[in-house]
């Protein structure tokens, strides 16, 4: 049998990202800490070429390399293209926030561009092995980031969690793609998409396959009954941690469902659905329910990361191209929301406070009255209150579920977002309504201000004129 | 000329700049920025009645723009003879809203005006959407600028009466929401409003759209018995936030029953119309008790006004039964104008009091009926003001308060004996609550020194109370021009109403 050279060209960002991390780790090394500002612009770089690159390797119809184990399509374009932006984004947020905590070291930088590389790897995925081996490097990457912090015992607990909780997922996740192994005889999505739609889908091992690989997958989106890492994660870590943990990841999390679910078992629409149905209800009701009792500003933002994945769902288990493109257009939405979320604790933190109650909101109108409005802006968004961009996805959701004749769904979602406007709305309250305890100046890098400002005018502008990202949605959807 | 997109955005612009500059200029400039802005907006805005053409039932000053293709959702504008007369009001009320927060506001004015400005756009928007979807953007996001009003200025118990109050709307509206996806699926994937009017739905389907709708509406109008965050939210909500919540907001309620629940689901209306006039009789009597028994005068008012929103709609609902009795839409046409001008007059009534009540609030930090007493020796001029518009609130003829109250009960007795007899038990009732809450604070002894210290009407507050004692007046003693302007679009309301759409 020759050995065929497979075609490399739709797998150069990829290449690229991993070379420069290497690159970036022996750089490093030589670095001291006053000029570790050079790690930072080398890892900005890299994300910048590969976007460049995936610009440039960008295919309209789907290319298959290495033997049909990658894939690159436009949805994965697209996908990643955001990935590269909210994790620059983390970037400009973070840095000064590490720089105060003495994080600001190489680990960080490369340690998150493995994530990247994972995250990568799963949106262009197309073969059961590749799906796994991106989520494993995306996953051992953020466990040790969770840990950055060593010396923090609350750290230390988040990340032994979700090591933990994260390994069983895997397992679960491992022992459904071996079952369906059995099954298909096969790990290419392709070729298992083609078994399921025409052999007998009443195999029972199909069933029981689809099962676990649902459990693992809701374990790794957070979705309720296996969310309870999801809270202790997100408040455990440091801060720029979990803001990196809560937006890029949710957008390759969105891509596993699709390579998966949709293109791998897409046959197995009528049962998935129904469990993807449950998860969502669940999700949806606990995530806003639990929310309303928390202090925390990191833990409740984390349950409303719950309830948001429950949303996230409704578009995808709709099963029609709408949803799909629904469900795409609600995650990205979702990831710049909780972008502006987390970067406003790090805005108001400082050496030595983190501002992660919300106790410490009290007042902002009066400290800075347009910072004050971003997050005014990101609540009501969360909240899916118009004209902001979270109503649009919870439009595009909604309308996904009532075309496939699920109104009640529809009905039981919004009722509990009404639950859900609740803590958002305190949120603004102790914002605007009460009077500042924390008088300190809000003390920040202009890059900083400059990109938060931007954030969350863009959830304010594509509140108002959402078609451009919308219509992209739509256009990359079979 | 765009027009109705100018009365929009030219207020909500207008309140972004007025926050732009608040960093760069005094308190007092922007006051008249924001004073200049709600008169341009109404100078703007006063074309759309008189270039409005009065002999069609036909949307006018329509504008269409795509705006998201994909869902085939566009930025659909137009007025016709029901909503051009609210936008009106909207944008006249709040130049006063402006006028009154002159003195009193002085906290963060230049959020103040902007948050009132970018509220009237908004509601505005959503009396000219013809799109379902714009029309739901403006419904939900005029809430903002209200739940900060409140929250910000607001009194003592603020937080609870704003967040109570941005609850049970917003609770409302989700349904709406749901609704309105539905009927777009039906349609055709079409959101516009007008596509919605020509559907032919099922009675099952119409019923549940119908609940839908009502939930939405009624929290707003609010009709008993989910009225209960209004009393809240008019005690805490400074002087500006009541005159737009009782003069604007609650006719985007009523508004949303004539544009939306009727036309599109005819048939459930029909079926259920005895539910919505037995909450509206509710509203109009057991409320105008509970109005009597309160020491708040702005509780008070807050209830009058919910018994007056009964008035407007039971003049709706009475449509089904007149029209099965006589067979013909004339009477009913009567019920549904009287209704339409109640919605206006009480616009100007209700603002005027909050506005009195305010103005002495500004004077003696006590809106208690009880603290007061004998005000009319210290404040004259204030009086006679107060005076006239409580004898408006009560129904005088010649006021405003009398034209609408007397055509729906007119029209009551064409559907219903009872029905005309207890809504004209308001005349007593009104009558009773304001004017035993004037007796009890202007006339009398001088109570106690405080009253004894005021200060009559400067000269700013004689101007507001005197414009809108004058547009009492007029639209009392002659309606016409009203009328005429609602009178071919009520009539093309009811014919289509009428016909079932089984």
């Amino acid at each position: 049998m020759a050995f065929e050279i497979p075609n490399f060209t739709p797998a150069l960002p990829e290449i690229f990202v991993l070379t420069m991390i290497c690159v970036v780790l022996v750089v490093d090394l030589f670095l001291t800490d006053k000029n570790r500002s050079i790690t930072y612009l080398l890892s900005q770089a890299t994300l910048l070429g590969a976007a460049v690159l995936t610009v440039v390797v960008q295919s309209s119809v789907p290319e298959y390399t290495f033997s049909g184990m990658f894939v690159n399509d436009s949805m994965g374009t697209v996908l990643k293209l955001f990935i590269y932006l909210s994790t620059s984004v983390v970037f400009i947020y973070s840095r000064e926030y590490l720089i105060e905590r003495n994080l600001f070291k190489g680990e960080f930088f490369v340690l998150t561009l493995f994530s990247v590389l994972g995250m990568m790897v799963m949106v262009s995925a197309n073969n059961l092995l590749t799906i796994y081996l991106g989520l494993e490097v995306l996953s051992l990457a953020m466990v040790a980031m969770v840990a950055l912090n060593r010396d923090s015992s609350i750290s230390s607990e988040a990340a032994m969690k979700y090591f933990v909780l994260g390994a069983i997922a895997s397992g679960m996740l491992l022992y459904g793609m071996s079952m369906l192994y059995g099954a298909t005889g096969s790990l290419d999505h392709t070729e298992i998409a083609s078994f399921v739609t025409q052999g007998s889908t009443d195999d029972i091992v199909l069933k029981f396959a689809l099962v676990f690989i649902v459990i693992g997958l809701a374990f790794k989106l957070g979705a309720v009954p296996f969310h309870m890492w999801v809270p202790d994660v997100y408040q455990g870590a440091p801060t720029a941690i979990t803001l990196f943990i809560s937006s890029a990841p949710k957008i390759a999390a969105f891509a596993m469902l699709m390579r998966l679910l949709v293109e791998g078992l897409g046959g197995l629409l009528v049962h998935w659905q129904d469990m993807l149905i449950i998860i969502a209800v669940l999700s949806i009701i606990a995530g806003n329910l639990i929310a309303i009792a928390q202090t925390n500003l990191k833990r409740m933002l984390a349950y409303s990361t719950i309830s948001h994945v429950g949303f996230l769902m409704l578009g995808i288990l709709a099963g029609t191209s709408d949803g799909y493109s629904a469900g795409m257009f609600y995650v990205i939405v979702y990831a710049l929301m909780s972008l502006a979320a987390f970067g406003m604790i790090i805005l108001l933190s400082r050496s030595g406070f983190e501002a992660d109650t919300l106790e410490d909101f009290k007042g902002l109108n009066q400290r800075s009255p347009w910072f004050a409005f971003m997050m005014l802006i990101t609540m009501f968004s969360m909240a899916g209150v118009p004209p902001t961009v979270g109503f649009y996805a919870k439009l595009a959701v909604l309308s996904a579920v009532v075309e496939i004749g699920l109104v009640w769904l529809a009905v039981l979602a919004v009722v509990f977002s009404v639950i859900g406007a609740f803590y958002y709305l305190r949120v603004i309250k102790f914002m605007y309504f009460d009077k500042a305890v924390d008088t300190a100046p809000i003390s920040s890098a202009y890059d900083m201000r400059a990109v938060m400002s931007a954030n969350g005018v863009i959830i304010l502008l594509l509140g108002i004129y959402p078609t451009g990202l919308i219509a992209l949605c739509v256009s990359v959807m079979p | 000329m765009p027009l109705l997109s100018l009365v929009i955005w030219l207020p909500i612009l207008g309140g972004l700049a007025v926050l732009a500059a608040s960093r760069h200029t005094s308190d007092a400039n922007i006051r008249w920025m924001a004073l200049a802005v709600s008169a341009v907006t109404f100078l703007v805005s006063l074309p759309l009645f008189f270039s409005f053409d009065n002999s069609t039932h036909e949307m006018q000053f329509v504008e269409m723009a795509a705006w998201i293709p994909t869902l085939n959702i566009n930025y659909h504008l137009g007025v016709d003879g029901i909503s051009m007369p609210l936008i009106l009001l909207t944008a006249f009320s709040t130049i006063f809203v402006v006028a009154a927060g002159w003195e009193v506001i002085k906290d963060r004015v230049a959020q103040y005006m902007a948050a009132f400005l970018i509220m009237e756009g908004m509601m505005i928007g959503v009396f000219a959407a013809l799109d379902s979807v714009l029309f739901y953007v403006f419904w939900e996001a005029m809430l903002i600028p209200m739940f900060i009003v409140i929250g910000i200025w607001g009194g003592p118990r603020r937080v609870y009466a704003t967040i109570k109050f941005f609850l049970y709307t917003f609770f409302g509206s989700v349904f709406l929401l749901v609704a309105l996806i539905y009927l777009y699926f039906q349609a055709d994937k079409s959101f516009a409003i007008l596509d919605f009017h020509a559907l032919q739905i099922g009675m099952e389907a119409q019923i549940l759209i119908f609940f839908a709708f009502l939930i939405a509406f009624a929290v707003k109008v609010p009709m008993w018995p989910v009225h209960t965050w209004l009393p809240d939210a008019h005690v805490e909500a400074p002087t500006g936030g009541s005159v737009i919540l009782a003069a604007i907001m609650l006719k985007l309620g009523a508004y949303g029953f004539v544009r939306f629940i009727m036309p599109i689901v005819p048939d459930a209306s029909f079926e259920l119309d005895w539910l919505i006039i037995l909450m509206s009789l509710v509203a109009i009597v057991y409320i105008a008790f509970v109005a009597l028994v309160q020491e708040d005068m702005k509780k008070l008012i807050a209830y009058s006004s919910i018994a007056h929103m009964g008035f407007v709609t039971l003049g709706f609902f009475m449509v089904f039964t007149i029209f099965e009795k006589s067979g013909s839409i004339q009477g009913a046409a009567l019920g549904v104008e009287g209704a339409l001008i109640q919605m206006i007059s009480h616009g100007f009534i209700s603002g005027a009091m909050f506005l009195c009540v305010g103005m002495m609030y500004d004077r003696m930090h006590s809106r208690n009926i009880s603290d007061y007493g004998g005000v009319t020796n210290t404040m004259p001029v204030f009086a006679a003001f107060f005076l006239f518009f409580a004898m408006a609130n009560a129904g005088l003829p010649g006021t405003s308060g009398f034209v609408g109250e007397f055509m729906v009960i007119l029209s009551a007795f064409q559907a219903n004996f009872w029905y005309a007899f207890l809504a004209a038990l308001t005349l007593i009732f009104g009558a009773a609550y304001t004017l035993w809450m004037v007796k009890r604070v202007l006339f009398g002894e001088i109570k106690n020194d405080k009253v004894a210290k005021l200060t009559d009407l400067n000269g700013r507050e004689t101007l507001i109370l005197g414009t809108l004692a004058a547009a009492v007046l007029i639209l009392g003693l002659w309606p016409a021009p009203l009328i005429d302007v609602m009178h071919a679009t009520v009539n093309n309301l009811l014919e289509h109403v009428v016909v079932s759409k089984l």
